[in-house]
């Protein structure tokens, strides 16, 4: 249970084992070496930063990588374990804790066991080649002649046998990673690949979990903001007679617009932000959301970039016959956490501990720093799991809110959002538009293509504004969107390709990242496309992406896909039923440089209401070595079921002032009648490394499931989401 | 404003002072018994993260006054069962692995154990539509049905 704020050095004597050096050198324990594990390494470079062995031969994994309710806890724990040789069960793991866990970067972009678990799989490496090094000295054999198992050093020929923990005799290893340490041969492997269940689960539906909103400190009060009723109003004044009023109630807090109360317990505090009467200005800075195409369109564009150039698409354009012309566009999305964003913060002093289910607790911690103006070295920042928040929603938001009122109040604070605060006050993912023309000849090959999107542009920091310092008027970070230009540039072979991104000024809402941020929306546009090129072209899309692929890989994926879902090229289409079938198929090779997938999507289309229905998605799935198979179908399922979502129903509403779309009624997603079957087939490849699967499944689905609306009625659905209304329209212009 | 509430939570009875007697029981579970198994989602209703039992009806807690609740029979994800012994619905989303954050669980959870009262075997298609309520945002849906439907072939 984390019920309290632990120093370094009391953290390490609480987990039962005061490490200290451990080096090939073999210094032997002293004094001063203690004193050095008051100062857990944290650095990317050094062995300690991610692993220690207690007394008992208890192993503990740092990761700055958190579990944001995806599986790699167990994965990495997995990584570990095998790569170390030790019981899996004998390895607990600490995550994004800032001061004991490297800073690994942000957990996003699928890159938990691809980047962060290589290091942390070059570490266990390194440590175990230093444990059979130093046993090797003991048994005066050379390490050739020693095996490890279970947590032992053994002699190949002979009895000599030494436990890591004696071998490492409650020390640490003060060694640097070594990137050429040997990793085990991939055929070595005993828990990577295995379908191990997940270590968090039997506490999660026994209500034994402790979630970030369940955290407690003693003394802690209680806080909710009043949000603004416009997005930039200003606070003319404000009444909180009624909120005093309401017993355990403690006070009012306002700092410039932004306006708070904190409370003795989580309803007065609740009851007490509704009792305030806040008197905001009006401020209708937002496009009219009709106008929302035009208005990106018509932003002020700072910067091209050319993500991908291929010949000279204009000048084989202007000889082309078949020409085609397209423009996509894929709405503003929230994360929607079914938890909303929840953190405690105490300061002792100038010293500030937050706790939050924030993905990027190293991140986090120089934006408070930057916006309280005290080092970061002042700041630890803990992770503690929430609700799934597929990247960048409301955590480190509420984060801010809770820093600002445990400063002004002089205690621990925690702050949960409401369900209007985390609906309407995440950042977004921004509204995005793609624009193509293509052309093919008379033998169907595609001889020219071109893509330009509208993309707000990046900052140089990673960071989301904080919500806090905006409204508060300290300092801040300006947002950035994600990596939202990645997978415009496509995998296939044309002879004219040109990628083109327009950075834009600005974008109506705070933008972020969300869960495959770009990949997602130029998939869209790409994979439709592709669609529109093949049908032009009087080719089976399936058979058209596998002509103009030039890519083992991902041959054999579109291969293996058209088996699984028993593709068949379609014959004809009956106009006349009422509910048409059609099936789509679209393929990514992610980013152009790691997972495969290919999908198959059946839909139903309904033409008198104009609803889709999803009725399955087929998923092939490469992404090189798998560590735990069940966890990662879990993933994949994730991924389609929540883009179908997306796909279908999922669309900000604004008006000129803020956001109105601010519960599951004015924002729904997809329920339980209305949710696919799902078929993943996994292609393995224990010698490859092993690539990111936490975003890549859903970045095909919105194009299979155009693709296949097109396939059942023959209209081209190009504006996510797919309403029906959107569908009636498209039918009407047949 | 002081009430005292005798609240009977997974068998047990335990007496608390509320300032307000209308607060949803959600608050009283989580804040006065310390209990994490229902959780707050919207607030409003909407997605079941707060389901409870009240006298073996699936309830959202968030929106249920705490003072309507006394005298009445409270079950939550913790009165079901435990890790080492868990009900057979937890066991089951268990071997399924049905869970990714795990924030929606206990909704599905308590949900399922209410319905599963009155439809012993349900057929998939009954089994989503009586979680038609109950929303998942990590995509879960195909696991907990499934894990639903495995409760109820257990012995």
């Amino acid at each position: 249970m984390l019920t309290q704020t632990v120093t370094r050095r009391e953290f390490l004597k609480a987990g039962g084992s005061l490490v200290v050096t451990f080096s090939l050198s073999g210094l032997l324990p002293s004094l001063a070496a203690q004193d050095q594990t008051a100062a857990k390494s944290v650095a990317l470079d050094q062995v300690d930063g991610f692993l220690s062995i207690d007394a008992s031969g208890g192993v503990t994994l740092y990761s700055g990588h958190v579990d944001l309710g995806t599986g790699v806890r167990t994965a990495l724990t997995q990584i570990v374990a095998d790569e170390l040789d030790v019981p899996f069960q004998n390895v607990k793991i600490i995550e994004g804790d800032t001061l004991l866990t490297p800073d690994q970067g942000i957990t996003w972009g699928s890159l938990t066991i691809q980047v962060a678990g290589m290091q942390i799989r070059q570490a266990a490496a390194t440590a175990r080649a230093a444990l059979v090094s130093e046993a090797a000295k003991r048994f005066n054999l050379p390490a050739s002649e020693l095996a490890t198992e279970s947590g032992t050093v053994t002699a190949k020929s002979g009895t000599q046998r030494a436990p890591y923990s004696e071998l490492v005799g409650g020390r640490n290893f003060d060694l640097k990673v070594d990137a050429k340490a040997p990793l085990k041969d991939p055929g070595q492997y005993k828990i990577v690949g295995q379908s191990i269940p997940r270590v968090d689960i039997p506490a999660k539906v026994t209500g034994e979990f402790t979630y970030m909103q369940d955290f407690k400190l003693s003394g802690m009060l209680h806080g909710r903001v009043i949000r603004p009723t416009a997005i930039r109003a200003e606070l003319l004044s404000y009444d909180d007679s009624g909120a005093k009023r309401i017993k355990g109630f403690v006070q009012t807090v306002r700092q410039g617009n932004f306006l708070a109360v904190v409370a003795e317990n989580e309803w007065a505090a609740i009851k007490a932000a509704t009792a305030v009467k806040a008197n905001w200005s009006t401020w209708e800075g937002l496009p009219e959301k009709s106008e929302l195409w035009n208005y990106v369109r018509s932003t002020k564009i700072n910067s091209d970039e050319v993500l991908q150039s291929v010949g000279d698409p204009a000048e084989a354009m202007q000889q082309a016959t078949k020409k085609m012309n397209a423009t996509y566009n894929f709405a503003i999305h929230t994360h929607g956490s079914i938890g909303p964003s929840c953190a405690v913060v105490e300061w002792k002093e100038d010293k500030l501990t937050c706790w939050s289910a924030s993905q990027a607790t190293h991140a986090l911690r120089k934006q408070l720093a930057n916006m309280f103006s005290i080092p970061p070295e002042n700041i630890r920042c803990l992770y503690v799991d929430g609700a799934g928040c597929y990247g960048r929603n409301g955590h480190e938001d509420a984060a801010a809110d809770a820093a600002l009122l445990a400063k002004v109040t002089g205690r621990p604070v925690r702050v949960q959002w409401m369900r209007a605060d985390e609906h309407g006050w995440d950042p977004k993912g921004p509204p995005i538009l793609l624009d193509y023309r293509g052309a093919v000849d008379s033998e169907g090959n595609v001889v020219a293509w071109e893509s330009e999107v509208f993309l707000p542009e990046k900052p140089k920091q990673f960071a989301v504004t904080l919500l806090a310092a905006e409204l508060s008027g300290l300092p801040k970070d300006t947002a950035f969107p994600g990596n939202i230009n990645q997978s415009l540039a496509i995998p296939y072979t044309f002879s004219n390709i040109r990628a083109t991104v327009h950075w834009l000024a600005h974008t109506p809402l705070r933008p972020s990242w969300i869960r495959s941020p770009g990949r997602m929306q130029n998939t869209f546009g790409n994979e439709s496309f592709m669609d529109e090129l093949a049908y032009a072209a009087g080719s089976d899309p399936l058979e058209f992406r596998l002509r103009n692929l030039n890519d083992p890989r991902g041959t054999e994926l579109l291969e293996r896909l058209a088996k699984a879902a028993d593709w068949q090229p379609r014959k004809t289409r009956n106009a006349k039923s009422d509910i048409a079938s059609g099936r789509g198929v679209s393929y990514t090779k992610y980013e152009l440089v790691r997972t495969y997938v290919g999908v198959v999507a059946d839909v139903k289309v309904d033409r008198k209401t104009g609803k889709i229905q999803v009725t399955k998605f087929t998923v092939v799935h490469d992404c090189g070595q798998i560590i735990n198979p069940d966890g990662l179908r879990n993933q994949i399922e994730g991924n389609v079921i929540q883009t179908v979502s997306r796909t279908l129903i999922e669309e900000v509403q604004f008006n000129r002032s803020t956001v109105t779309s601010v519960d599951w009624v004015s924002y729904p997603i997809l329920t339980f009648p209305d949710v696919p079957e799902v078929e993943v087939e996994l292609i393995d490849r224990p010698k490859e490394k092993p690539w990111g699967a936490g975003e890549p499944a859903a970045a095909v689905v919105p194009s299979a499931i155009s693709n296949a609306v097109f396939d059942a009625v023959g209209v081209r659905l190009r504006s996510v989401p797919f309403t029906p209304d959107k569908v009636l329209s498209a039918l009407k212009k047949v | 404003m002081e009430n005292q509430l005798t609240l009977d939570v997974n068998g047990k009875r335990t007496t608390i002072t509320v300032d307000d007697p209308q607060m949803p029981l959600l608050y009283a579970l989580r804040d006065d018994l310390g209990l994490h198994g229902p959780r707050f989602g919207c607030g409003l209703g909407q997605c079941g993260a707060c389901t409870v039992h009240v006298n073996g009806i699936a309830v959202r807690s968030c929106l249920y006054p705490s003072a309507q609740a006394v005298g009445k029979k409270i079950v939550t994800l913790e009165g079901l069962g435990t890790a080492d012994h868990p009900h057979p619905l937890q066991k089951a989303f268990i071997e399924e692995q049905a869970v990714q954050c795990g924030y929606c669980i206990n909704g599905m959870i308590m949900q399922a154990a209410a319905f599963l009262k009155t439809n012993k075997h349900p057929s998939e298609n009954e089994i989503k539509r009586a979680l038609a309520g109950n929303l998942c945002r990590c995509g879960t849906h195909v696991r907990i049905v499934r894990a639903i439907k495995r409760s109820t072939e257990m012995a």
